[in-house]
């Protein structure tokens, strides 16, 4: 492989939501080198590819940010970090306002104030909102994309992250990217249970099949600490397409029904969480399939349901038209979702303080990454952007020698020793593998037996969601069986290798996220975390449970919450 | 869930490869552009934006009740045009200002 070595004094891996908003924030800083890498083209990566619908987060008139922090800390049941809630809640609206003065559609009243849906959202059109943020990141002189390069690994020197190592997922290079201070944003994890759809639409799924837990995975095996990764997230969505349903429940004030039309969502409360619950409920009581009571909402409501799904999930106007039956005439079915690991709608991630610092020095986490602060969505991935580009300009003024000083372009050359061996790992791949591994297995076959293992023993959708401690175990055995396996490996080319490693991520996650759910001996959020086991919730849990690897194994341990006007004393 | 690509339509120009969040298009040897992982499709639909050729169709699998219809795009200016094709040959359009927030 040809080696590459940039240097900048920021490195901002993921160019994302809050990967691009870091970019811009730091653009105001024209003597900071910035360098922004990303396994795709940033102009259509990661989450908001196809577009989104509304800004999810937002302080609304007559509302404060404590009230959304209340929402979100209720809706996660007391296990959220107030500090990190309420500093992203000041920040909503604000960057709600940049993305509209960045070119971003809104719906305005006629006196001016956003057109609000709900006590939480603001109505716009969001198709573009992923180039007009790529955008604002590239427009900075001081800031350089790198695209269509996978990053792998953290670089860790005297307890310091110093950069991080990947390749470029079309040509035979490896990069090693230095910098004084790093920013992960690398969205959260799907594709580690077996999906809605298994088998040709397996990626027809809701979250980003491309965002594979990177970040985790990275920060896990470099020691860093991790939050609450047992909050497992799990969406309502519209069966097949698994197309959000929020446009349809919010837009036209559509309920949920079983299939003999009984309105049931009252039964099971209203969190997120129990209205997944509930329809997986009237399922297993015999009273499926369910729906969302659309039928009669007019002609003009769902030509207006058309446009909107095609401003954010084509997928669902191709479902009607296909079906001849639009949901005017047709209620619209919904499932939940196989469980994902997503920071910014769950408290999953880093374990980071007020500035998003994570437990490792020069690591910084902002977006779905990042844990403790849950329904972020847009705004709160934007404002998490932003608060982890100044505290990585603080941590470059504190220590100065850090400061790469480079240009952010790259230069041929000696890579690092550490750097070396993450390399000499990508060509064994490129190599062949272990002839005795890959001459039976690729990345594949490996995915859908740890896909299946999480299903059947982790909760996944074949189950209910519903886990026993003895299934856990089992799902550890089986998970841990198939990492050597990944190892060993073969990559054909570099599209191959890139394989390789979202696999790779996938299963340290699910190692992780399996000593979570074993960890929390208790149910206090129904459908993300259904311990059979142990099916009340347990005062005794009011508290974290965070984790930390050490030499391939995941260590449990507990942390107070920091609750309403709380801050976090120090980190660890 | 997959894209089909017309290769007589196609010019080669490589955009959707670049647009994929998922580098699942690569152009071929004959210089044309090929899905090469037709099962791992998001559906975001960014390379039927980004095909100035419009070769690029959309469809649903057939496990997520996909039947046939295909689902194209083009756009000039601030407007797209969806444009449904059904098996038996009937098309549907729906039309979508950029410049219009969601009703919903
Ligand atoms: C289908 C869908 C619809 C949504 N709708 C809404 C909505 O209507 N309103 C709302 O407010 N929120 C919505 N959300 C939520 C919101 O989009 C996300 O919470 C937010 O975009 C997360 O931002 P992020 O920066 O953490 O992740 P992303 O924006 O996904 O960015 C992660 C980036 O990291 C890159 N990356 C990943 N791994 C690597 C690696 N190893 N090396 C290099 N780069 C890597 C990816 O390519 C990607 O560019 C929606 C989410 C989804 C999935
Ligand atoms: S629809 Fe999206 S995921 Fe599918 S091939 Fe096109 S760009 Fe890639
Ligand atoms: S964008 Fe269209 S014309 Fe260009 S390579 Fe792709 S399919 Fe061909």
């Amino acid at each position: 492989m040809r080696s590459v070595r940039v240097d900048a004094d920021v490195l901002v891996i993921g160019g994302g939501t809050a990967g691009c908003f870091a970019a811009r924030t730091l653009g105001a800083y024209p003597q900071v080198s910035v360098l922004v890498v990303d396994k795709a083209g940033i102009e259509r990566s990661g989450c908001l590819a196809a577009g989104v619908n509304a800004i999810n987060a937002y302080v609304t008139r007559g509302r404060t940010p404590e009230y959304y922090a209340d929402y979100a800390m209720d809706d996660a049941a007391g296990i959220a970090r107030w500090d990190l809630l309420i500093s992203m809640s000041r920040r909503l609206n604000d960057c709600a306002r940049a993305l509209e003065d960045e070119g971003l559609v809104f719906l305005r009243e006629p006196d001016g104030s956003y057109a609000e849906r709900g006590t939480r959202n603001v109505k716009i059109n969001g198709e573009n909102i992923k180039p007009i943020l790529a955008r604002a990141a590239r427009r900075q002189p001081n800031v350089r994309v790198l695209e269509r390069v996978d990053v792998t690994d953290l670089l860790v020197e005297g307890g310091a992250v110093v950069g991080a190592v990947g390749f470029s997922v079309n040509s035979d290079v490896a990069y090693e990217l230095r910098a004084g201070a790093v920013i992960m944003a690398t969205g959260g994890a799907a594709g580690l249970y077996r999906p809605n759809n298994p088998g040709f639409s397996r990626h027809k799924m809701w979250y980003c099949p491309f965002d594979t837990g990177a970040g985790y995975a990275m920060g896990l095996l470099a020691g860093a600490e991790m939050t609450t990764l047992e909050m497992r997230f799990i969406a309502l969505r519209c069966k097949d397409t698994i197309a959000p349903t929020g446009t349809i429940a919010q837009g036209v004030h559509a309920p949920q029904v079983n299939a003999a039309g009984e309105v049931y969502e009252g039964r099971y409360g209203l969190r997120t969480s129990e209205r997944v619950w509930g329809t997986v409920q009237e399922d297993l009581a015999g009273r499926g399939p369910c729906y969302l009571r659309t039928r009669g909402i007019g002609e003009r409501a769902q030509r207006d349901l058309y446009r909107a799904y095609l401003n954010m999930s084509p997928a669902q106007t191709l479902r009607w038209m296909e079906a001849g039956a639009g949901p005017d005439e047709r209620d619209v079915e919904v499932e939940g979702t196989e469980p994902y690991v997503v920071g910014g709608h769950t408290a999953s991630g880093y374990w980071v303080d007020e500035g998003r610092a994570t437990t490792l020095p020069g690591l910084f986490a902002a977006g779905d990454v990042a844990g403790g602060a849950p329904q972020k969505y847009v705004t709160g991935a934007l404002a998490e952007g932003q608060i982890a580009a100044q505290s990585a300009l603080a941590y470059l003024e504190a220590h100065p020698g850090l400061a790469r000083g480079g240009d952010a372009r790259g230069a041929s050359g000696g890579l690092s020793p550490a750097a070396e061996r993450i390399v000499a790992g990508y060509e064994a791949h490129l190599a062949g593998g272990d002839p005795a591994v890959a001459r039976l297995f690729d990345a594949d076959q490996l995915e859908e037996a740890m896909q299946t293992a999480m299903d059947r023993y982790a909760g996944g959708i074949s189950c209910g969601y519903r886990y026993t401690e003895a299934g856990l175990a089992q799902a550890d055995r089986q998970v841990a069986g198939l990492q050597p396996l990944a190892d060993g490996l073969a990559a054909a080319d570099a599209d191959d290798l890139l394989r390789v490693y979202e696999l790779r991520e996938r299963l340290v996650v699910c190692r992780a996220l399996v000593a979570h759910l074993a960890a929390r001996r208790e149910t206090r959020w129904h459908a993300f975390a259904e311990n059979a086991d142990h099916p009340q919730t347990d005062p005794a849990f009011a508290c974290y449970v965070n984790s930390r690897m050490r030499d391939g194994r995941v260590e449990t341990f507990t942390r107070p919450l920091v609750g309403r006007g709380e801050r976090l004393e120090r980190l660890d | 869930m997959s894209v089909s690509i017309d290769a007589r339509a196609c010019v080669g120009c490589g955009a959707c490869a670049r647009a994929c969040p998922g580098n699942l298009i690569a152009l071929g040897p004959d210089g044309h552009a090929r899905m090469r992982r037709p099962r791992d499709c998001w559906g975001c639909t960014a390379c039927l934006k980004a095909c100035p050729a419009g070769a690029i169709a959309y469809f649903l699998g057939a496990d997520a009740g996909g039947r046939g219809t295909t689902l194209r795009v083009s756009r000039s200016g601030a407007l797209s045009v969806w444009e449904f094709r059904r098996p038996d040959g009937s098309v549907e359009r729906v039309e979508v200002d950029a410049r219009d927030a969601n009703a919903y």
